[in-house]
């Protein structure tokens, strides 16, 4: 009887604290989804082991000497005691000695990363092409000159604005391999809501899928083309009735469709009045 | 009625602040440790950083939480250098001394379920939901095999004993409702039901403790007059057995004895 009682009683105990421990496992799950705009520290291994690897400790908390770290609290929704920070609030000043890193007495912030440069918190996307000034025209450039890594992260790609047809757009476009993720763009963003934001690269990355190939890059690797190009054929377009493709080479006419606000592009003519003014050239 | 409650006869033979002088001693110790965390954030003076899973003092002593530790191990990560010394010194120190001690002298919550049972016995609540003392165990268990399967360090996403820690120093936000319903569970559900029965840090740092030399003794045993004082005021008083079994192993170092 007295082993039966044991059994029963360890059950009792096993299926009781089970309950507890699938309702706590379940709940570690969903601490794992970072919410998007909730950034890790510089080096910040990645969600699933950083919270194996974190010890809630705050120490890199403390050695941020911009503030920009704190640790969650209990209703946020990042796992509870764990350093976070939020771009649009303060983001990473980027130190060159990264002193979150030594404070951390684990490995959850990878220690071996020296370089802040090389650091992945995020990567900045240009989200909102409607609202951001760049692309209604304007020179606001502010995400651009503020990038610590300027003219690598985030550069200023010229179009023609077709609305104008007389100007140029500046969009600063960001280049994930050298983004940080700091979130001084998106801290500066001027509107009220960030047009750029710092998305993890999981959300914010497409992905290739693994055999694709760049005829461009190949050709440079090899040297030459990796095709015969005197047999490529170079059909003629067809185009929509009436429609024209400012810029491109049409090889059944032989003729460059002319583009303007392109530097460099000297085929059509500026219009010598503002368009509505007069006849469109 | 003051003159049935537990240790009035102590208070009149030696005094207030004798009757009371180890519990003295242990506020003293909670909120100066207390004290010296929240001195940096506070005054901006750094004696120490972090909090009790982990800290640094004076960028010199490193102190590891080792139940944190042996979770965040479980998960498949060790700590680094700094974090690995200040664990074998936590180590150590539990070792020598006894793991409760740490439930005793540094806790925070200690003092929340301090509260919690002087009020019980204030208001005279008696019934309390019967909870095996093992149950505690049972969770470290499952917080330990639990932190392997989600690689999480399981205990750390609801401990009331780190969230009032760090909240204090850190910034509280909803923490406080956590360690309210510690009290008021405590207090309506369950006497000592939190320390005593569910905590799986407590029981963690009982079983690092277990062999500690360090123990509560009654050397002037012969002179016991079963007055059953020291029953009635050990928040775990299965491990004293009046006159016959102190010392016996399971007493678990300097407890709550006012």
């Amino acid at each position: 009887m007295a082993r039966r009682q044991f059994i029963f009683d360890s059950a009792k105990m096993a299926c009781g604290v089970g309950m507890l421990g699938l309702g706590l496992g379940l709940y570690a799950k969903q601490s794992k989804a970072l919410p998007a705009l909730a950034l890790r520290p510089p080096g910040a291994l990645p969600e699933n082991d950083f919270l194996g690897a974190c010890i809630r400790c705050g120490l890199c908390v403390r050695d941020c000497p911009y503030n920009t770290l704190e640790l969650a609290k209990p209703e946020t929704p990042v796992a509870t005691g764990t350093p976070y920070f939020t771009a649009r609030n303060i983001p990473c000043e980027m130190c060159e000695d990264i002193p979150c890193i030594k404070a951390c007495p684990t490995g959850a912030l990878d220690h071996s990363l020296t370089d802040i440069n090389q650091s992945k918190m995020g990567v900045a996307v240009l989200i909102d092409h409607e609202t951001c000034l760049n692309f209604l025209g304007l020179r606001c450039d502010v995400c651009y000159r503020v990038c610590p890594v300027i003219d690598k992260a985030i550069t200023l790609e010229l179009v023609p604005n077709p609305r104008t047809g007389r100007h140029a757009m500046f969009l600063p476009t960001v280049h994930s391999a050298d983004c940080t993720g700091c979130g001084k763009c998106e801290k500066s963003c001027v509107l009220d809501e960030a047009a750029i934001r710092v998305l993890p690269p999981k959300l914010a990355k497409g992905e290739l899928g693994k055999h694709y190939r760049l005829g461009w890059e190949e050709q440079k690797k090899a040297g030459h083309s990796l095709i015969d190009e005197s047999k490529m054929l170079d059909l003629p377009d067809r185009l929509p009735e009436g429609a024209s493709l400012p810029g491109h080479y049409d090889p059944a006419s032989g003729q460059t469709a002319p583009l303007r606000g392109m530097p460099g592009s000297e085929a059509g003519v500026m219009p010598s009045l503002p368009p509505g003014l007069g006849d469109k050239p | 009625m003051s003159g049935k409650r537990i240790g009035a006869e102590a208070v009149v033979e030696k005094g207030w602040l004798r009757a009371h002088r180890w519990l003295i001693l242990r506020r003293i110790s909670q909120l100066g440790i207390l004290g010296l965390f929240l001195l940096g954030p506070l005054a901006g003076i750094w004696v120490v950083k972090g909090n009790l899973n982990y800290s640094f003092t004076l960028d010199l002593l490193p102190l590891t939480d080792p139940y944190v530790a042996l979770q965040s191990v479980l998960t498949g990560h060790l700590p680094e250098k700094l974090g690995l010394i200040g664990l074998g010194i936590a180590l150590v120190f539990y070792l020598l001394i006894g793991g409760r001690v740490y439930c005793s002298w540094v806790c925070p919550v200690n003092m929340v379920t301090d509260a919690a049972g002087w009020l019980r016995d204030r208001l005279g609540i008696k019934g309390s939901t019967h909870l095996s003392r093992k149950t505690r165990y049972w969770i470290l268990g499952m917080t330990l095999l639990g932190s392997a399967l989600t690689g999480v360090v399981l205990w750390e996403l609801i401990n009331p004993v780190s969230m009032l820690h760090r909240g204090l120093i850190f910034g509280l936000g909803a923490a406080w409702t956590v360690v309210l319903a510690v009290f008021l569970f405590d207090l309506f559900v369950m006497s000592r039901g939190w320390c005593g029965h569910l905590c799986p840090v407590g029981a963690f740092y009982s079983l690092l403790g277990r062999w500690s030399p360090l123990r509560v003794s009654a050397p002037a045993r012969a002179a016991c007059n079963d007055c059953m004082d020291c029953f009635e005021v050990c928040p775990e008083p299965q491990v004293i057995r009046p006159r016959t079994a102190f010392q016996q192993p399971g007493f678990d170092g300097v407890g709550g004895a006012g």
